[in-house]
This record gives C-alpha cells, sequence and structure tokens, in this order.
C-alpha cells in the first residue's frame, strides 16, 4: 500500500501575542515542532505498513526550517519525505494550500491512501484535507477514529454529531484522523542513527505538474486578511483577590440563584 | 491582493526582518534577505524595516461579477433524524446581515433522506426559499455526495454567501464545496458582517494566537464561512410560516459517489458540554490528576458539568469531549467558573457568550481576566477548597 500523509510544522505554543503599539507578534523563544495531530495521521499509516506492505511517504509545504518535521517523522519510520518549498508558494489561504498539495501530491507519485490529521493547532481550520480530496477528485472521510483496509479500499469511521457512520470508499481515497485512532509512538534514537542523514527531497513549483505561478501562494487564494488585531474585551468586571474571595463568591452565587 | 517585495539597493542587510517574522517567512542568504514559502504577507516587515527596504506591492486580479451573485444561504444540517439548531442559529444571523444589502434574502438548503418534514419547520424562520433534496441515496452522509446537491443548488441560486455549521459534518462538506467553486472559505467565524458591496467580513481567532483575524473573499462568490453551535443567538420562531417550499430533482454527482454505507450506529445519547447549564473548567493550573476531584464536586455542587482546556486533554486527564476551544466544544452556559485556565484565544473565544463568567488564577496579567466579569487574582487551591465548604454549609 502506498501511503502519503501530510505534516506541517507549527508554533510550540499558542501563546504568540501583538504588541498593541507596534502591531508586531511578539514571539520569545517560541520554538516550532510538527502538528500534534499529524502524528494520528502519521502512525496511522505506519501501522497499516506494518501489517499491509507498502511504503510510506510524508510531505509539508513550508520554509526550508520544516525539513526539522520531516526529520521527525523519519525517526518514527516514515520511507520518504519532501519539503515543498517555495517563495511563490506564500500567502496561500486554504484554497491555494490544498491546490498546492493536491499538485505536489501527483508529482511525488500514485497514491492508495493520503493520510493528513484532523487539524493544525496554527491554522485550526480543519479545511485542508478534504479541500485536497475535492482536488484529487476521490472520496474522502473526516474526523475518522478507526481504519481498517477491506477489500479494494478501506472502511472509515466518521464521528458525526448523533451518529457513528462506517463509509467504504475504494482506493485512491483521503481520510483525516482523530486523535483516539491510535497512540503515537516517539520518535526512536535507533531508527534515527539507522537512517543518518538520510536525504529529505525539497520541491518548488517548478516540479509540478500545474507551473503556472498565479495559481499558488496569495494571488491563488481567494480569501486576503485584511486586518489582524488584539481581541477587544468590552466586558465590565470586578476583580477579587485575598480573604474572603471564596465567601464573596458564595454569595454572589446566592444572588445569581445557583445556589 | 498583494505581495512583498525587497528593494536591493537599500538593503543593508541588518537581519531585523528576519528577527521581526513571526512565520519564518524571511531568511538570510549570501547577506541578504529573502523570502521564503513561510510569508503571510502581513507587513510586519514593511513596518519595522528602519531602511525603508521592504514594500508590500498590491496587484489587481480579475473579480468575478458580483451583481449576478446575492442572497444568503444556509446549509440546515439535518444529522442523526433531528435538525441541527445551528441551522436556526445561523438563519437568524442571516436576516441580520441581509438587512446590509437592498434585495437580498434568505434561503436555507436540506439535504438528507426524509428531509422534506424539516422545510415546514424552516418556513418560521422567514427564510424566502427552502429548497430540499430528499433521497435515499442521501440516507447517510458522504461529502461528496452532498456537495453534488449542495452545488446544484447553488448553481441554481447564485447565492452571494454561504454559511456552514461548524459540526463534523459541515466542516467536511464545506471545503470540498468551496474548493468546487474556487472560492473562499473561513472556518469558525465569531463575528460576521455584510457590506453594501455584499462583501463577507469575517472575524476569527487566527494564528493560534491571541489574535483575531478579519478575513474577505476579495474577488470570488460565493463566499463560504462556517461558524459553530452556539455562536450565534437563537432566533425567535415566528407563528406564521413565510417563503416557498422547492423540492429539487436528485443530482447525478449523488449517484456517482464511490464511497458507500457500511453501517450506521447511534452514539449514545451522552450529557454534552454545550448543553450544561452551569460549567467547572479545569486548566493548566492543576497540578495533578487528582486535583480534577475537586473541579468536579464543586461541579456538582452547583448542579453543572466539568470541562477541561486543551492541556490537560494532551494530558490524558479527560477526553476530547470534554474540551471547550477551538479543537473542542463551544460552550454558552448561564454560569462558567475557570480554575487555573490562562485564557487563550482558542478557549475564551468559544465561551465567551456565557451569562456569567467567573475566572480564578494567580497570576493578575492572565488573559482570561479580560474576558471575566469576576476575575479572582489567587490561588485556585485557596479558592476553590473553601468555596466548596462554603457551598456544603449553604445547603445543610
Amino acid at each position: 500500500m502506498n501511503i502519503f500523509v501530510c505534516i506541517k510544522q507549527v508554533p510550540g505554543t499558542n501563546k504568540v501575542q501583538v504588541d498593541e503599539a507596534t502591531g508586531v507578534l511578539k514571539r520569545d523563544g517560541v520554538v516550532s515542532k510538527m502538528n500534534p495531530y499529524d502524528l494520528y495521521a502519521l502512525e496511522t499509516a505506519l501501522r497499516l505498513r506494518e501489517a499491509h506492505g507498502g511504503k510510506v511517504t510524508v510531505g509539508t509545504m513550508g520554509p526550508p526550517q520544516a525539513q526539522a518535521v520531516v526529520r521527525e517523522a523519519y525517526m518514527m519510520g516514515a520511507d520518504e519525505g519532501y519539503v515543498f518549498s517555495d517563495r511563490r508558494l506564500g500567502g496561500a489561504d486554504v484554497l491555494a494550500t490544498s491546490y498546492t498539495l493536491s499538485q505536489a501530491i501527483q508529482s511525488v507519485g500514485d497514491f492508495d491512501l493520503i493520510l493528513c490529521g484532523k487539524q493544525t493547532t496554527d491554522g485550526d481550520t480543519a479545511q485542508v484535507g478534504p479541500a485536497i480530496a475535492e482536488y484529487l477528485g476521490i472520496p474522502h472521510a473526516a474526523w475518522v477514529s478507526k481504519l481498517t483496509v477491506s477489500g479494494d479500499g478501506v472502511d472509515a469511521e466518521q464521528q458525526l454529531q448523533d451518529v457513528i457512520e462506517t463509509v467504504h470508499m475504494p482506493f485512491p481515497c483521503l481520510v483525516t484522523v482523530e486523535q483516539d485512532i491510535c497512540m503515537p509512538r516517539l520518535p526512536s534514537l535507533k531508527t534515527a542513527k539507522e537512517i543518518g542523514d538520510k536525504p529529505i527531497h525539497i520541491q518548488g513549483l517548478d516540479s509540478f505538474l500545474d507551473t503556472d505561478e498565479t495559481h499558488y501562494g496569495l494571488t491563488g487564494s481567494a480569501t486576503q486578511v485584511e486586518r489582524i488585531f488584539p481581541p477587544v474585551s468590552d466586558t465590565v468586571h470586578e476583580q477579587w483577590s485575598g480573604e474572603g474571595c471564596a465567601a464573596k463568591l458564595c454569595d454572589q452565587l446566592k444572588k445569581w440563584k445557583f445556589v | 491582493m498583494a505581495q512583498i517585495a525587497i528593494l536591493e539597493r537599500k538593503c543593508t542587510g541588518c537581519g531585523l526582518c528576519v528577527a521581526n517574522c513571526p512565520f519564518g517567512g524571511i531568511e538570510m542568504k549570501d547577506g541578504k534577505p529573502e523570502l521564503t514559502a513561510g510569508c503571510k504577507v502581513c507587513g510586519i516587515c514593511v513596518k519595522n524595516c528602519p531602511q525603508k527596504a521592504i514594500l508590500k506591492l498590491e496587484t489587481k486580479v480579475a473579480s468575478v461579477d458580483k451583481s449576478k451573485w446575492k442572497d444568503i444561504l444556509v446549509f440546515a444540517e439535518v444529522s442523526g433524524g433531528r435538525l441541527h439548531p445551528v441551522g436556526l442559529e445561523l438563519i437568524g444571523k442571516a436576516q441580520e446581515l441581509a438587512k446590509a444589502v437592498p434585495g437580498y434574502t434568505v434561503k436555507a438548503v436540506l439535504v438528507g433522506e426524509g428531509v422534506r418534514a424539516y422545510a415546514d419547520e424552516l418556513l418560521h424562520y422567514g427564510v424566502s426559499e427552502a429548497a430540499v433534496y430528499d433521497d435515499q441515496a442521501l440516507s447517510y452522509f458522504r461529502a461528496d455526495a452532498y456537495a453534488a446537491c449542495v452545488e446544484d443548488y447553488i448553481c441554481f441560486a447564485h447565492p452571494s454567501v454561504v454559511l456552514v455549521g461548524a459540526t463534523s459534518l459541515g466542516r467536511s462538506l464545506a471545503p470540498r464545496l468551496a474548493t468546487r467553486f474556487h472560492t473562499g472559505l473561513t472556518a469558525d467565524c465569531t463575528r460576521l458582517e455584510l457590506r453594501e458591496s455584499s462583501d463577507l467580513v469575517q472575524i476569527r481567532p487566527a494564528f493560534g494566537g491571541n489574535i483575531m483575524a478579519q478575513i474577505v473573499t476579495t474577488h470570488t462568490r460565493p463566499q463560504f464561512a462556517t461558524v459553530r453551535y452556539k455562536v450565534m443567538d437563537t432566533p425567535v420562531r415566528s407563528e406564521q410560516e413565510s417563503g416557498k417550499i422547492v423540492v429539487r430533482a436528485i443530482p447525478k454527482g449523488v449517484a456517482a459517489s464511490k464511497a458507500s454505507c457500511v453501517s450506521v450506529q447511534p452514539v449514545p445519547p451522552k450529557a454534552s458540554i454545550s448543553d450544561a447549564e452551569v460549567l467547572v473548567v479545569g486548566g493548566r493550573g492543576l497540578q495533578r490528576e487528582s486535583d480534577m476531584d475537586m473541579i468536579r464536586e464543586l461541579a456538582g455542587l452547583l448542579g453543572g458539568d466539568w470541562a477541561v482546556t486543551r492541556p490537560l486533554v494532551e494530558k490524558g486527564w479527560a477526553t476530547n469531549e470534554r474540551q471547550i476551544g477551538l479543537s473542542g466544544r463551544t460552550v454558552r452556559p448561564k454560569l462558567i467558573i475557570t480554575c487555573g485556565v490562562s485564557g487563550a484565544i482558542q478557549f475564551t473565544s468559544c465561551m465567551n457568550g456565557s451569562d456569567h463568567i467567573v475566572s480564578i488564577n494567580n497570576d493578575p496579567d492572565a488573559p482570561i481576566f479580560g474576558t471575566a466579569h469576576i476575575a479572582i487574582v489567587d490561588d485556585l487551591y485557596r479558592v476553590v477548597p473553601e468555596l466548596i465548604a462554603q457551598l456544603k454549609e449553604a445547603r445543610a
């Protein structure tokens, strides 16, 4: 089975703040890591490879330093890794990002199964996976908590609001996974030694089938961020501290009729 | 549209732009800054370059004829045999938005098996048209098949705006649809406004930080946005019906779907934190897993339920269903008490609609205090046990 896993490098913390005077993002000591939800997608891929054979390829769109997450994927056991990096890809929204990844995946090879994490911790949109499936013209299932190979494809349990629906999809197809699908393994030092400095493929727009740069990055995006601003809070609030807070709160809860 | 350009003749290679960029969007190469794929064209480098060597260039992109697209369409989700209330919330919001552009009305589309029955109910909420795709082949959710139906109606009705509830189903469906129309989709909007030009102003927390982003879909239609359950107000049901029901033929794309249903299991009905009237929330300020007991005890004394923030789910102290936040649930209880929660925007944007917000945190600078109505700057290990004792006394 030929599996492609989409991964992303995200900031290691979600405590980014805006300096109100200058509009500059403060990023003291922010380190980057692999999007935690992608670990579940990668683990799912590795387990499918262990059970059914095949190859696991990972790929990410980002700046050259995103190689770090491909290296991490190698340490977990991925066979091959790509960074799709090109300044013409910058400023991409969901539409342009998913188009880029669909082009990139096609430029790498033919895959039976494409796996994605349910969402990223920096964008939180959960939209790129299903959008890639649409561009590739293949079926998808999202929020999948159980995935088994069956016949010519997979059976995927999608968690909806009030029901769990198991759908069968023939290969090729795309699945985004929930974090309860499996427990990701830790990157292994042994694997790290074995792989040494295994090369990471770095490819730009010129390796894609569609090399028209207006289809990518900011010009290929449909949405535009007009402005960013710190959230304004207009709530009137009281501040209490020291002795007697609990008693005061208890009285307030009585006043609000919760007691 | 815009892009960033660096003027080499002005650049001194000081590297300040590289240091200031929050996205790793600029790198030094041979002593000169160069843009990478990380660039989000945010313009922070432009503001901060002492040499004024970085420019933001505006470029023109061909726009569709926006006047050919009108009205607001709401996808009214039916799953597990019920009309999801987020659909009604969106219809209510859409009515408000429609007032901005003369002649705009609100329409709704229903997809599924047996959904015709819900169309009449929608007419009580002031829609001008409720379109129905009712067929056995739609009895379970397949994103491509459902997308084919909504696509068919969009091609027929040409809505300028399409609103979808950010449920599991909606968040799986909307990206396929927006991609099909090569247009923009903004997830989890917390505020929406419609300009007279018909541009939808979409505001959402972004960049994984304490930042709100204002987003517009500048040159394509329709404009897709998803909104989570309980973010908008539920509209008042009118006794009178208005508008009409249109039953549409099932488009070919439904039969073309390669996915098929293997089985459907109902999720045993369980209390969701979204339904609780009182919530007590534990955050990263809790030191041990066993400390969750006092959170649960306090919740029990107030006749409510308990919830957590993302770090505690990551530690394995609770499941995702108990999590409030963008990667968990949105809640709007009558009372919420947060204990040791710092208050990242992903959390606050999913609970700030609560009637009464009480926050306990020993860090006076914790962002949660910007949201709290009563801010208790104190050690939760002192306040919570004392409050529990007080409540027990009051009950006795």
